[in-house]
């Protein structure tokens, strides 16, 4: 499943390649792709476990950049 | 400005405004000195540290919560070792009893740091403003019609069938069909014609346009989802996550560049230092090392140059898919066209009339017999006939692959190819023109021929020329026989061409270009989106024209020009060249000037000011830069 989130304050673009690279490593996420220009990740998940994927995604985005929210 | 930038900019304006008083103070009373002893730096110190902790308190907290979340390489927590770095060989210096300063230093640091971050983030913030307005097509609400009055609803509640109400100066919500009322339309932010389009009832009108004029009323024949103004939006919402190269290269730099200097940072400040013996300079240099350690200000601007061209090229109407699709065409030099609704119009022409003399009799007599009939060829026909009033009453009788026989008492007239009149042993003239013949004899009498053609596009030749000079391949793919593309290529300057190609050809032919290419070449394929997805597909970029309402040529290509104009191809060209040079820049710049700076702060040639500069300043200025993408751009006309 392929869902495109907004993300607020995201400010600095080497956190959003440092993120982008950490949820790329979680299990499940088959790809990432967060643009800082338009302030949008674009998450490709397994359909089976989204629900559980997408939490560790929120948690390790929070874990490099607190500032940063996703609009769920 | 957000309520956080205003916040911050007040923090900024405070502090600075502090640590000049500080500073002119101690410069000129030298506020070390008022408290001889060993505790003279106590004063300027806490003075110092005040403001500091003004400007930076942010800086620091965010560098403790990421050590604890694992990051350390964070940006934060460097800048705070190379100022609490700083802060701490000043006090040492003071302790030591050698001299009292450097305390302003590593406060200004911070202060100059905060100041960038400031610009930088305005910066990058604006710009994205206005490049996305520039691609804001979205409309807020159509007014549907109930029961005779009017309700705003959102597009997306809208059923096919409904009428809506479009005010002038309102966005047309959905597709449709206007059923009440005439005006004119702007259709700028979506095809890029700068031209107002007229319309009245019965006339189709496209999502994303403004209404200039006056009041009409819609039906609508889209629901919103399905409406051109959200595949677009779709489109170009997305075209930022197709990465390019450089924007690659600079994420994978980054992620080793700040390891990299910290840990030769770290070198520097010790092994020196064990040799001479000089650990305050030495710690000073790597200081300094730290605060240049951060990527930022590629990492921002090089997506954000993309972004501009996207940007720009949404203005003329050129939808870009990808940063990807802008740096491949930019090399691309092999361009593919199909003939018919591309170069050319493809709509066909009565282009000449033999025996001219007899032209109006010709063409009345063919368009009795083509009256009927919707092939394009037969309404050229009817088109260039001048008699007002076709004469009726005859008898059609269509002979496949030959034309159309029409018959009324003794008449018979005979308009068709060379089979026909072969056929009807008619004596005729062959003709040697080249184009679509017909002949029409009448009562086994041969009256004369007419040609057909499809007109070559105002533009297309201007456009070849240009490409051609650029030393890009031009090749074109026909159905059309070997004569009409020879004739067709030799007029046009195309470099080659290939004739009698089946649509299923196309694709092979394509394949076989593919297979010819070097390495480095890339295959553009430009098509009107009929018929050529799977070919639009295929190649290096798909360029689909004159795009509006054909979802399947938006989908299968990667760059679409909205316009049914070559041009676009022009001003791509333009834009993703302007766009590559200015991404080039800008790593060479961030790049070059870090790295001498590097060099300079290692032989203490340098200051931590110029250090902050190295971060900060040069993120503004290729930032700045970037925005220098979304310029304007006008084609240079080749005629002369």
């Amino acid at each position: 499943m392929k869902k495109i989130y907004q993300l607020e304050d995201l400010d600095c673009a080497n956190c959003a390649a440092k993120m982008e690279r950490a949820v790329a490593k979680i299990e499940g996420v088959s790809s990432v792709n967060i643009s800082f220009m338009a302030q949008k990740m674009t998450l490709e998940v397994e359909d089976s476990m989204f629900d559980e994927i997408l939490k560790k995604v929120v948690k390790t985005c929070k874990k490099i950049e607190p500032d940063c929210t996703i609009v769920l | 400005m957000s309520r956080k930038e205003k916040k911050n900019l007040t923090r900024i304006i405070i502090s600075l405004v502090l640590f000049a008083i500080i500073m002119i103070v101690d410069k000129t009373i030298i506020l070390g000195n008022i408290f001889f002893g060993k505790f003279g730096w106590v004063l300027p110190f806490s003075l110092y540290l005040i403001v500091y902790l003004i400007i930076g308190y942010d800086v620091l907290w965010r560098a403790i919560r990421n050590i604890f979340h694992g990051q350390v390489f964070d940006e934060n927590f460097l800048m705070c070792i190379a100022t609490l770095g700083a802060f701490a060989l000043a006090i040492y210096l003071g302790v030591t009893g050698e001299e009292i300063e450097g305390f302003d230093e590593a406060c200004a640091v911070l202060l100059f740091y905060q100041v960038g971050e400031f610009f930088q983030g305005y910066a990058t913030r604006r710009s994205r403003k206005s490049i996305s307005a520039l691609m804001d097509i979205r409309p807020d609400y159509a007014n549907l019609k109930k029961n005779d009055t009017f309700v705003k609803v959102d597009p997306s509640d809208v059923k096919v069938k409904d009428i809506i109400l479009v005010n002038p100066g309102e966005k047309i919500p959905l597709d449709g069909i206007v059923v009440k009322g005439n005006t004119t339309l702007d259709t700028k932010a979506l095809t890029g014609e700068s031209l107002p389009k007229d319309i009245s009832v019965h006339d189709d009108v496209i999502s994303g346009c403004i209404n200039l004029t006056s009041q009409i009323e819609v039906e609508v024949t889209k629901e919103f989802y399905d409406s051109t103004v959200y595949k677009i939006l779709d489109l170009v919402e997305n075209a930022a996550s197709q990465k390019s190269k450089a924007e690659n290269f600079i994420t994978k730099f980054a992620k080793y560049y700040t390891p990299i200097v910290v840990f030769i940072a770290l070198a520097l400040g010790i092994i020196p230092s064990l040799i001479t013996n000089e650990w305050s300079v030495w710690i000073y240099r790597a200081l300094s090392f730290l605060v240049v350690s951060c990527p930022c200000a590629l990492v921002i601007s090089i997506p954000l140059s993309f972004f501009a061209g996207i940007g720009a090229s949404s203005r003329y109407g050129i939808l870009v898919k990808g940063s990807n699709y802008l740096e491949k065409f930019n090399k691309a030099n092999i361009f593919v066209f199909d003939k018919t609704g591309t170069l050319t119009k493809g709509n066909f022409v009565v282009t000449k009339v033999l025996p001219a003399e007899k032209k109006n009799e010709i063409l009345a007599l063919a368009a009795i017999a083509e009256q009927n009939s919707n092939h394009p060829i037969a309404k050229s026909i009817i088109n260039a006939c001048c008699v007002q009033d076709i004469e009726s009453g005859y008898t059609l009788t269509n002979i496949a692959g030959q034309g159309v026989v029409a018959t009324k008492d003794n008449d018979v007239i005979l308009c068709g190819n060379e089979k026909l009149m072969k056929e009807k042993a008619i004596d005729f003239t062959p003709t040697s023109e080249l184009g679509t013949v017909m002949y029409i004899a009448k009562n086994n009498q041969f009256v004369g021929t007419i040609i057909i053609e499809d007109e070559l596009k105002d533009e297309t030749i201007t456009v070849i020329q240009s490409l051609n000079n650029m030393k890009a391949k031009t090749i074109m793919l026909t159905g059309d026989n070997e004569e009409i593309a020879k004739k067709v290529a030799t007029q046009v300057g195309l470099t080659s061409y290939k004739a009698s190609l089946l649509p299923q050809n196309k694709v092979a032919e394509v394949e076989r270009l593919l297979s010819e290419k070097k390495n480095k070449e890339v295959l553009c394929f430009v098509g009107d989106g009929i018929n050529d997805a799977p070919v639009l597909m295929r190649s290096d970029i798909g360029i689909a024209m004159g795009a509006v309402g054909s979802d399947a040529a938006i989908e299968a290509s990667d760059i679409v020009l909205m316009q049914d104009d070559l041009q676009g191809l022009s001003i791509a060209k333009m834009i993703a060249k302007k766009t590559m040079h200015i991404v080039f820049q800008n790593i060479i710049f961030s790049i070059i000037v870090k790295v001498i700076i590097l060099i300079l702060s290692a032989f203490g040639i340098t200051n931590m000011w110029f250090a902050v500069f190295g971060d900060v300043g040069v993120s503004v200025i290729a930032i700045f830069n970037a925005m220098r993408v979304n310029s304007k751009y006008k084609l240079v006309d080749n005629k002369k």
